[in-house]
């Protein structure tokens, strides 16, 4: 599915300090049931956003007025669990054009490239500097500059590189998707098979 | 150059590698369930291309299914209408389906092996992050995402950067009461949630060699526990015994060509893993998890934790026994348990029914637990009647509900209320994964058996 591009993205951020956030507390299984990739912003992190009422739980980030942004900033090990992409489109749908984490799992990550939404890792301890800023201040800001590699907390000027590999970063630049590159070598793919085993 | 066995299989389904990119990877075999399918499908249609290859691809409805009444209308419309596009799919791209009512029903990584679909050296991948479990045979298999399900519906193959390797070698002898559930909670208490994160794993030590192909399944598909895309294990005469004769198996001449490149599936002397890990099989006790992660894990005997000494970190791990309302250094043993589930891709096949029956013969499920007991498969329903285990299971008071993922993720209605505790054989411990509210206690069909019959968190040792 085609996406918009990324390139430079300037935003205030949402923190969310917790280690280990799953797939299945970014959208729980019960909002799995479309068959549109449609509305899942409305349920992302639902059990944590809302209570069993429905009523917003006060002291939840998303419900905070204070924080807002195309960045979601989380704790380490952001995104284990189950592989459904439902949950990067929950984060794409609610606003969200990037994830900052210390540690992604590896399916979460893939996910959210493919629909791009960049997953920026950067060492533990400026991860730790980006919730120290936001935490005295809740306007500012993070630049991320996907064509340089690096992102920046804009009040201290502290920067950090981070990693991708030149095609995905080709990709989101662009926004195109590994099927327009894989159906164009269909026919190399179709006598690949031919001499496959099983 | 010395080659692993997770190297060889990858290598030779390598199509082409791009410079500082991911590899073009060709796949054997594409498993398509309801729930991270139908937005592939739209895909394909907005292309407007048909599936390249369906007889590598096999639909099954699961995730959503009821595991009771089956043959009536599945009554929650949203199910009923992800299991309708799933069966429509198919059919408009001539995809064999297995829906609901289908004898060859039942959860996707219960059936793939039980059919011969899950090969030795095979690539096999699926919308669920559980696909790990197929590794047991030796096969590169890995759970994807819908954009992927896409690609390899469109063109077969799917666009990954080749992971690192990781080789976790376990010797030794088990105990009396520890199953391969036991090993594999071990091995994530030990490795946390995260620490095989970006490589893919091949089991070896005689643990494995000498489990059974159902418990080298139990321990692959919880590789993805410890963050690993996959798990593997070496295929050997128990991996060829297993698959001979199922129905997709390969025949005649064809079986022959497939058993001398299965035969090559070893890890070669003095190939190098980029982590490798050892563990003493004889140091694992039943195990049992009393956190919100798998990797929460600990000997049934033991203490739970204090918030300081743990792996997970301090505000995390408090906030994870808050949600269980248990505290640091409690001791699991005796508390009060509400449900028992046994099933799911883990622990719903016939060697789990048996495990759990072993225990509960001439005993009697406690008043105050409500079990729900759901096969893999139509075909791990049918051994369980077969066998009798069926009878010693109603006699001590169970039922048996009908084939899906059930409970595992409750996508269905069996849920957990809030509040209540469940041990169950499953996968995963996190808030509310088994329905809002509930709290999962993760353990083996043999802790499930004693849990079921006393009412609390019980030694599985003293019944057997």
């Amino acid at each position: 599915m085609a996406y918009d591009k990324f390139k430079i993205l300037n935003s205030t951020v949402v923190p969310m300090p917790i280690e280990n956030v799953d797939t299945d507390q970014i959208i729980p299984a019960r909002f799995l049931k479309a068959t549109e990739r449609k509305g899942f912003g409305d349920n992302l992190f639902r059990d944590w956003r809302y209570d069993s009422n429905n009523l917003p739980i006060k002291d939840f980030v998303l419900n905070n007025k204070n924080y807002s942004g195309k960045i979601l900033v989380g704790g380490k090990n952001f995104g284990s669990g189950s592989s459904r992409e439902h949950a990067a489109w929950a984060i794409y749908d609610y606003g969200f054009r990037c994830v900052i984490s210390s540690f992604f799992a590896d399916i979460f990550r893939n996910n959210c490239m493919n629909i791009g939404v960049l997953p920026v890792q950067v060492k533990p301890e400026f991860l730790e500097n980006i919730f120290e800023e936001v935490n005295k201040d809740p306007q500012a800001e993070i630049l991320v500059n996907l064509p340089d590699q690096f992102v920046e907390i804009k009040s201290t000027g502290n920067r950090s590189k981070f990693e991708i590999n030149e095609y995905k970063k080709e990709n989101l630049l662009n926004g195109f998707d590994d099927i327009d590159y894989l159906i164009n070598i269909k026919s190399e793919i179709i006598n690949f098979s031919k001499s496959t085993p099983l | 150059m010395k080659k692993t066995l997770f190297d060889k299989v990858w290598d030779s389904h390598v199509v082409r590698s791009l410079k500082n990119g991911p590899d073009v990877l060709f796949i054997d075999r594409h498993m398509v369930h309801e729930v991270t399918s139908p937005v592939a499908f739209l895909g394909l249609k907005k292309r407007n291309i048909k599936v390249l290859f369906p007889e590598r691809t096999f639909a099954t409805a699961d995730h959503n299914t009821p595991t009771i009444d089956q043959h009536l209308p599945v009554k929650d419309k949203l199910s009923h209408n992800q299991l309708q596009a799933l069966e429509k799919n198919s059919k408009d791209h001539q995809i064999p389906f297995w829906g609901l009512g289908h004898e060859k029903n039942g959860i996707v990584h219960v059936i793939g092996p039980e059919y011969g679909i899950t090969l030795p050296g095979a690539t096999i991948v699926c919308g669920d992050s559980h696909t790990s479990t197929h590794g047991a045979f030796g096969s590169i298999a890995f759970g994807i995402g819908t954009s992927e399900v896409e690609m390899v519906l469109s063109t077969q193959c799917i666009m990954q950067t080749k992971p690192k390797k990781m080789r976790i070698n376990i010797n030794g002898s088990l105990s009396i009461g520890v199953t391969p559930k036991d090993v594999a909670l071990y091995i994530i208490s030990k490795m946390t949630t995260s620490g095989a994160t970006g490589h893919f794993v091949e089991y070896s030590g005689n643990i494995f060699t000498q489990m059974s192909m159902e418990g080298r399944m139990t321990v692959c598909n919880l590789s993805i526990e410890m963050g690993a895309r996959g798990g593997m294990i070496a295929p050997d005469e128990k991996t060829f015994n297993y698959i001979k004769g199922r129905e997709f198996a390969p025949k005649g001449k064809n079986w022959v060509d497939a058993m001398k490149f299965w035969k090559t599936l070893s890890t070669d002397k003095g190939a190098e893993f980029d982590k490798e890990f050892y563990f003493d099989g004889s140091e694992i006790e039943p195990m049992i998890t009393y956190g919100t992660n798998p990797g929460m894990g600990m000997g049934i005997s033991g203490g739970i934790p204090l918030c300081n000494d743990s792996n997970g970190g301090g505000e995390s791990f408090r906030k994870s026994l808050n949600y269980m309302k248990y505290s640091e250094g409690d001791h699991m043993i005796g508390k009060k348990i509400d449900y028992v589930f046994l099933g799911s891709c883990t622990n719903g096949r016939i060697e789990d029914f048996r495990a759990f029956s072993k225990i509960v013969k001439g005993r009697k499920k406690s008043d105050n637990v409500t079990a729900w007991l759901v096969p893999g498969s139509h075909k791990v329903e049918k051994a369980i009647k077969d066998e009798g285990i069926l009878e010693i299971l109603n006699d001590a008071g169970f039922e048996l509900r009908e084939p899906g993922c059930s409970a595992c993720l409750a996508m269905n209605d069996d849920k957990i209320p809030p509040g209540k505790y469940a041990v169950s054989t499953s996968n995963r411990n996190f808030e509310g994964r088994q329905g809002p509210g509930s709290r999962t206690i993760l353990a083996s069909p043999l802790v499930a058996a004693a849990a079921a019959v006393t009412g609390k968190i019980s030694d599985p040792r003293k019944f057997l």
